[in-house]
């Protein structure tokens, strides 16, 4: 993109289009012949990473809009349906869903990187500058995208958020009604919010454009912050940058899928699979991991405009880093006293993550304020100060001489991963309100790990518990009969499904005449609702109605604590959920611990939050016949029940976790690959 | 020296098409659900299961239009003017041959069961207009006999018909 391109095709028709657009001369120049410093470290892949994060974004995001509704009645069951009916629906939502995640730790490395090389510096003020903007307009999309499931923390989420706005002097409240369409958010602000999150991403992608000529009008930074004197210094973009660029991207895929297959919700919250309910809001609100060090500053500053204000000018301070640090070298190698503060930056960072995720109270509070002064003063105070004062230690004369002193690229990767690890972690802290209840004991499920599957025997007599007991109050809305006889499920048979499915009366019409009728079920009907409406199942149960089975199992969780949920990600531990509803099953108490007051018409458990339950004690030994012999004891029954509704929350588990392993085996060996064809390209370079 | 190099050029050659190649199968993979997602989902396949139509209230020379799998499906009682005329045409002179027996059930000649979308650029012909007793299409004037033949107008084929059986000899399953 920089001056007229040396690119001459020979081909005739390439000829003639080019004389009349220079478009391969235009992508010859930019992607091919185009000089990089040859000591750029795997940092500075994440360009390259975030390029492909965006169009991974859009693509499955057109998808899921084409099975998408945006309508506040209909968009949560829309999106399970894409999960649970679409062919290989629930892929694509979790590519998108855990590609925001990426997207974020993407881009959160390649700002710190671009922090630590002094990229911002002379003369790259504009490309760095218009990366703060593609970050703001992230940020952006990233919160309309988590809206629209229309989830407890999709609707209280865009509450507080839009809410921000209501600071804004004289204006707030005029514009907060603007964002919401309504008096409260509501549909009109769902289909707003659908809008927008539909176009952002072609914003950013117009933004990434013009960032892309800024990179290429200054050249790339590298890491000893010496520009290129001599054609010594660079290698052309293809095939050097390009084979290193796929590699790292290889390996960055490799930690993608891990999410996507094996932890799909472990970055997300339980909450969200709660149906938007404006009546309640969730016992602890947190916004999605990457928000979290904003968050956290914002609820530092006890009043509500400079809380606003704080939090928006945290990420607006980073526009004026050009000049707010004057120095003259680029590099923090040859900045000692500056690369301390850095990684004491970084500490900063990471800690408000995890201040953001804990509930506003006690020592978190005093702690989030020590750490947003010190966000503030890495900016405002220490860069200006040691930019004057420090003594930097001599940079390299060029580009080659500092290749001779280079690093390997295992410690490179290893830091990669530890630092996509570390923001990893900052998610995994969501409180679920867990007022001193005992953790539930982790069972060990047929289901867990990389290899799991469902127990067939144990899906059908969690089945059996179910229609015996459960659906005696609880719907589950989201399973149909049919599902009984998926792959990957109880394994029913067609014909046991249909049997099974005719045993209930299903309300259908009008018939000709005008009038409804009840008629038997049919395998493509959903499990029946006990009560006919909510206002019905709340009257008949001591005013706590009975919520929905379908997604139990990962609507609810519990805390884990520090470290043990950085372990998880390694572990896959994602069975919360079961664990948590075989616990309140086998949790109730006759009489409560002495000094506890048990509300009327509540009953104890000890592992229910608050421990006033309305729902009594459901099971008792033998109360379900079960015929292939194994023990009828509450303990069996809460086990086999619980599993029963980790298949309904997650039926494609098993062909996830499938087709989990195969793309793993796929992407290391072609990862293993693209590392010897970058070593082969790069043994000419040396 | 000469060989050494040549051999270690193979090497890297054989690296390059086998790191092509499996990018190649990646990318074809990645391509498959993709597509796979434009299929029908479960739940608009499990609403497309069997229906059954009780044929009772429909009087002679009356028609019904169901819908099975999001296609209106034309069941007319015909008339004996209308089976006559459908079975005493010259099954060669038509577009699309075919005799009035195999449009109709064995033992139910008075039930015409067909699939109402014009087989020229689908739009529903209208039943009991047109100059052959049977279905005018509105949109480009293609006509069909009492028996849901093509037999004038732009419209390549027969109406079509869709899977079915009687159940009974007055109900019938669609499907």
């Amino acid at each position: 993109m920089s001056g007229p391109s040396t690119f001459q095709p020979q081909n005739p028709v390439l000829k003639w289009i080019e004389r009349r657009l220079p478009i391969f001369g235009l992508v010859h120049s930019s992607f091919v012949a185009y000089p990089t410093p040859r000591n750029l470290n795997y940092w500075w892949t994440f360009g390259g990473i975030l390029s492909f994060m965006l169009g991974v974004q859009i693509i499955t995001g057109i998808i899921l809009a084409m099975h998408y509704t945006p309508h506040a009645d209909l968009a949560f069951n829309s999106v399970e349906a894409i999960v649970r009916d679409v062919d290989y629906g629930w892929l694509l939502r979790y590519l998108h869903s855990n590609g925001a995640s990426m997207f974020f730790i993407a881009v959160y490395i390649h700002m710190l990187r671009g922090l630590y090389y002094g990229s911002y510096k002379e003369p790259r003020e504009v490309l760095w500058i218009l990366g703060v903007i593609i970050y703001l307009l992230m940020m952006a999309t990233g919160f309309m995208g988590y809206v629209l499931p229309w989830g407890q923390m999709s609707f209280w989420g865009a509450t507080v958020i839009t809410n921000l706005f209501s600071a804004i002097p004289y204006f707030g409240e005029s514009i907060v009604t603007l964002l919401w369409g309504g008096y409260s958010v509501g549909n009109p602000t769902l289909n707003r919010f659908f809008s927008l999150h539909y176009l952002l991403p072609f914003v950013i992608a117009g933004v990434v454009v013009l960032h892309v000529w800024a990179l290429h009008v200054a050249g790339q930074n590298n890491p000893a912050g010496v520009e290129p004197k001599t054609a010594k210094d660079t290698v052309p973009f293809t095939p050097y940058a390009t084979i290193k660029d796929a590699f790292g991207l290889s390996c960055f895929i490799l930690f993608y899928c891990w999410f996507i297959f094996y932890i799909p919700n472990y970055l997300g919250d339980p909450d969200n699979y709660i149906p938007a309910n404006p009546g309640v809001t969730p016992a602890h609100i947190v916004p999605e991991w990457y928000y979290l060090p904003f968050y956290a500053i914002l609820r530092s500053i006890p009043n509500k405009l400079a809380g606003v204000a704080a939090m928006f000018s945290a990420i607006l301070v980073l526009a004026f880093l050009p000049w707010l640090d004057s120095a003259k070298t680029r590099s923090l190698r040859y900045r000692p006293l500056a690369k301390q503060f850095f990684w004491i930056f970084v500490g900063v960072c990471l800690g408000l993550g995890y201040l953001g995720a804990k509930p506003p109270e006690g020592v978190y509070v005093v702690a989030g304020r020590i750490l947003t002064g010190c966000y503030f003063a890495y900016f405002l105070i220490v860069l200006p100060i040691l930019s004057r004062i420090e003594k930097p230690r001599p940079v390299p004369n060029s580009i080659a001489d500092d290749v001779l002193g280079k690093k390997g690229v295992v410690a490179s990767l290893a830091a990669v991963f530890a630092v996509a690890g570390l923001l990893a972690w900052d998610s995994g802290s969501r409180a679920q309100a867990a007022d001193h209840a005992p953790t539930p004991p982790s069972l060990n499920w047929s289901f867990a790990g990389p290899l799991g599957k469902f127990d067939q025997g144990q899906l059908q007599r969690g089945y059996k518990v179910y229609k015996e007991v459960c659906s005696a109050c609880h719907s589950m809305n989201l399973v149909h009969y049919r599902n009984l006889a998926d792959p990957g499920g109880p394994g029913f048979t067609v014909a046991q499904a249909t049997a099974l499915a005719a045993e209930i009366q299903v309300k259908d019409g009008p018939n000709d005449a005008g009038e409804m009728f009840e008629r038997p079920g049919r395998i493509a009907d959903k499990f029946p609702s006990p009560f006919p409406n909510e206002n019905a199942a709340r009257a008949a149960n001591g005013g706590a109605a009975p919520p929905d089975l379908s997604l139990m199992a990962k609507a609810r969780g519990y805390e884990r604590g520090f470290p043990q949920f950085i372990f998880d990600a390694f572990t896959q531990f994602q069975e919360k959920g079961p664990n948590y509803i075989h616990a309140i099953l086998t949790g109730f108490e006759d009489t409560p611990p002495h000094g506890f007051t048990l509300p009327e018409g509540s009953f104890y458990n000890k592992y229910f939050p608050g421990h006033a339950m309305k729902m009594p004690n459901p099971l008792s030994d033998d109360q379900i016949t079960y015929e292939d012999g194994t023990p009828q004891k509450v303990d069996q029954y809460a086990t086999d029940v619980a599993a029963f509704l980790m298949w309904a929350a997650e039926p494609k588990l098993e062909e996830r976790k499938r087709i989990g392993l195969q793309v793993m085996i796929f992407m290391l060996i072609f990862a293993g690959l693209l590392y010897f064809t970058k070593r082969a390209v790069w043994a000419d370079a040396h | 020296m000469t060989t050494s190099s040549s051999a270690g050029h193979s090497r890297r050659d054989f690296l390059f098409v086998a790191t092509g190649a499996v990018a190649a199968v990646g990318a074809a993979a990645v391509a498959w659900p993709l597509v796979a997602q434009l299929n029908p989902d479960a739940s608009t396949v499990a609403a497309g299961a069997p229906i059954e139509v009780d044929l009772s209230p429909i009087a002679d020379g009356q028609d019904i239009k169901v819908f099975w799998r999001g296609k209106p499906i034309y069941i007319m009682h015909r008339t004996a003017k209308q089976i006559k005329e459908a079975q005493s045409v010259n099954v060669s002179s038509l577009p699309d041959p075919q005799p009035d027996s195999a449009r109709v059930k064995e033992g139910h000649d008075q039930w015409l069961v067909v699939i109402g979308i014009c087989t020229h650029l689908g739009c529903i012909p209208i039943a009991h207009e047109g100059s052959y007793d049977g279905f005018f299409c509105p949109c480009h004037g293609s006509q069909y006999d009492s028996s849901g033949r093509i037999r004038q107008g732009p419209a390549p084929l027969n109406l079509a018909i869709p899977p079915y059986a009687f159940v009974s000899d007055s109900k019938i399953k669609i499907g």
